[in-house]
């Protein structure tokens, strides 16, 4: 299996806070990948250093190129990031927000995706006009994913999906993002601080501490080692 | 009653200009939190090539106006990439200094190009009124309203339902999010920059024939401006509009049956309305945010 993404040894500072002290990791193409860790471990930054809204030094490769420039590139390139605390266009509608998930695409069918994400998210049809900022907090963050998805992305990073929201929606967040794995091969990058949901989707994980990768492995090793999950996963 | 509705509908048509201007004003300022000071030499300065074009070039009034919209436009885009680009990620101060600098320095270069000379521009609508139930409307108010519906609707589509539109305005009210995107947002800045600029001369070519065409022709419209955007709401362009058609009827009716105002009162009844926004409701009649920053 290649990897489509690819991060050796990279490094990101926010001025003087230095986030990543030299991570590398890998996600191979058409699986589920887990980022784990305590609060400020640098989950969030290592997303960040991918899709180029954080200063970085490193290496990072994806689908067999050196990935360069802002984040209006890395979009272009094929990488869909939902940042932490649903990231949407709270001013703009929710067809205005999964139209502009599309906006690197040159192809006509944003119709006909926007009513593919209605397979997923039944309610954006009927709420196309309302403003992203009267969702809820669960809806902003299915609207958020699926704008994501409206781009057809090839790698898709979801940051802490989980966060402030029921366990029921968390678990329906986690079943659409497996079905996209399963069914249409893609590959997904997943912050969580929530390690238990996490393993249970990805295929292997990396646990950060301070900056660094402290331990990594298939979700099965990792879950079945009753010392990491005590000191690490807290569960 | 008569003489009423011919002064509210004079009043619409200066209004739309107002209206117009003012628009120009808060697509820049939605964009990127500062208000454009230069946006009313720019117009002029659009004028003056429309006036050129017909005068020099042999064009009739309209080529010669879609010409200038498109050299406007080319413009804006300019002027951003040129001077505006380099500064905006830095404090706003900076940015709005570098739009007074280029209020002085269109001006001037307006001087030295064709001279303070004041010069008459012909109205590419009929002369003489038209009845429409009793009430005299001349055509050139019906024409200059009709421009300025077209120019806001026209824009408001381009803002709805094209992509671009969509992206300009994702880059405004969350540029960083845009990106994540894939939207250059300071791309998107420019284009705005570009289509202030050609809201602006379709304010000033719809102003040169009722005044004279001079540097300082759109200094005194670009304070109604300022006034509408700020009574509409400093972020809302429906604000805008609607700001603008307040601004100028309101403005004539006071001139024409308060005696002591008539028509040199009529800018200092604008400041005030500023003043009176500012003071007792910041955030307009549409607004959200409350004016802030310069
Ligand atoms: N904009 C910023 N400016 C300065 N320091 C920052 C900034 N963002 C993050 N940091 C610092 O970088 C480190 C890593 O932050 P990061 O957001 O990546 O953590 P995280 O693992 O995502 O944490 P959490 O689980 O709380 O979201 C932290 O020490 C944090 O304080
Ligand atoms: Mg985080």
């Amino acid at each position: 299996m290649t990897a489509l993404l690819e991060l050796r040894n990279v490094e990101a500072r926010y001025g003087p806070v230095q986030a990543l002290r030299g991570i590398s990791v890998e996600v191979p193409e058409g699986t589920i990948v887990a980022v784990l860790g305590a609060n400020g471990a640098g989950k969030t930054t290592t997303l960040r250093a991918v899709s180029g809204t954080v200063r970085r030094a490193g290496e990072i490769t994806f689908a067999g190129k050196p990935l360069r420039g802002g984040p209006e590139a890395v979009a272009k390139a094929g990488i869909a990031h939902v940042p932490e605390g649903r990231g949407t266009f709270t001013e703009l509608s929710v067809t205005e927000n999964l139209r502009l998930g599309a906006y690197t695409r040159r192809d006509p069918s944003v119709k006909a995706d926007i009513e593919r994400m209605a397979g997923y998210f039944p309610w954006i049809l009927d709420r196309g006009d309302q403003r992203a900022g009267t969702l809820s907090g669960g809806e902003q963050q299915m609207l958020a994913l699926a704008r994501a998805l409206m781009g057809r992305p090839r790698l898709l990073m979801l940051d802490e999906p989980s966060l402030g929201l029921a366990p029921l929606i968390v678990r329906e967040i986690f079943r659409i993002v497996r079905e996209l794995n399963e069914k249409d091969g893609l590959t997904v990058l997943v912050v969580e601080q929530d390690a238990r949901i996490a393993l249970d989707s990805a295929a292997t994980a990396y646990v950060l501490e301070v900056g660094t990768v402290a331990l990594s492995g298939s979700s099965a090793e990792l879950k079945g080692d009753e010392a990491v999950r005590r000191s690490y996963l807290g569960y | 009653m008569a003489a009423f509705f011919q002064q509210v509908v004079s009043g619409l048509a200066s209004g739309g200009i107002y209206g117009a201007l003012a628009l120009a004003i808060v697509l820049i300022h939605r964009a990127t939190g500062v208000i454009n000071f230069a946006q009313g030499e720019m117009a002029m300065f659009s004028t003056y090539i429309a006036w050129t074009l017909t005068t020099n070039h042999g064009f009739s009034y309209w080529p010669a106006f879609a010409v200038t919209l498109l050299v406007s436009f080319l413009g804006g885009v300019g002027i951003h990439r040129a001077v505006i680009r380099p500064v905006e990620r830095g404090p706003q101060i900076r940015v709005v200094i570098i739009t007074i600098g280029l209020l002085l320095l269109l001006n001037g270069l307006a001087f030295w190009i064709w001279s303070g000379e004041v010069r008459a521009v012909p109205s590419p609508f009929p002369a003489g009124t038209i009845d429409i139930g009793g009430v005299a409307i001349s055509w050139s108010d019906i024409g200059t309203i009709a421009v300025c519906l077209t120019s806001v609707l026209v824009l408001s589509a381009f803002f709805r339902f094209t992509k671009v539109g969509l992206a300009m305005r994702a880059a405004a009210v969350n540029p960083s999010e845009a990106r994540l995107v894939g939207v250059r947002v300071s791309s998107m800045l420019g284009l705005g920059w570009g289509l202030a600029a050609m809201l602006g001369a379709i304010a000033g070519m719809l102003t040169a024939p009722n005044v004279f065409l001079d540097p300082n022709m759109m200094q005194a419209v670009l304070i109604y401006a300022f006034a509408a955007a700020l009574l509409g709401g400093i972020d809302s362009p429906i604000g805008a509009v609607v700001g603008g058609l307040i601004l100028g009827v309101g403005l004539n009716l006071l001139g024409t049956y308060v005696d002591f105002v008539g028509s040199d009162l009529k800018l200092p009844a604008a400041l005030l309305v500023i003043l009176g926004v500012l003071l007792l409701r910041p955030a307009g009649l549409f607004g959200k945010t409350v004016v802030k920053k310069v």
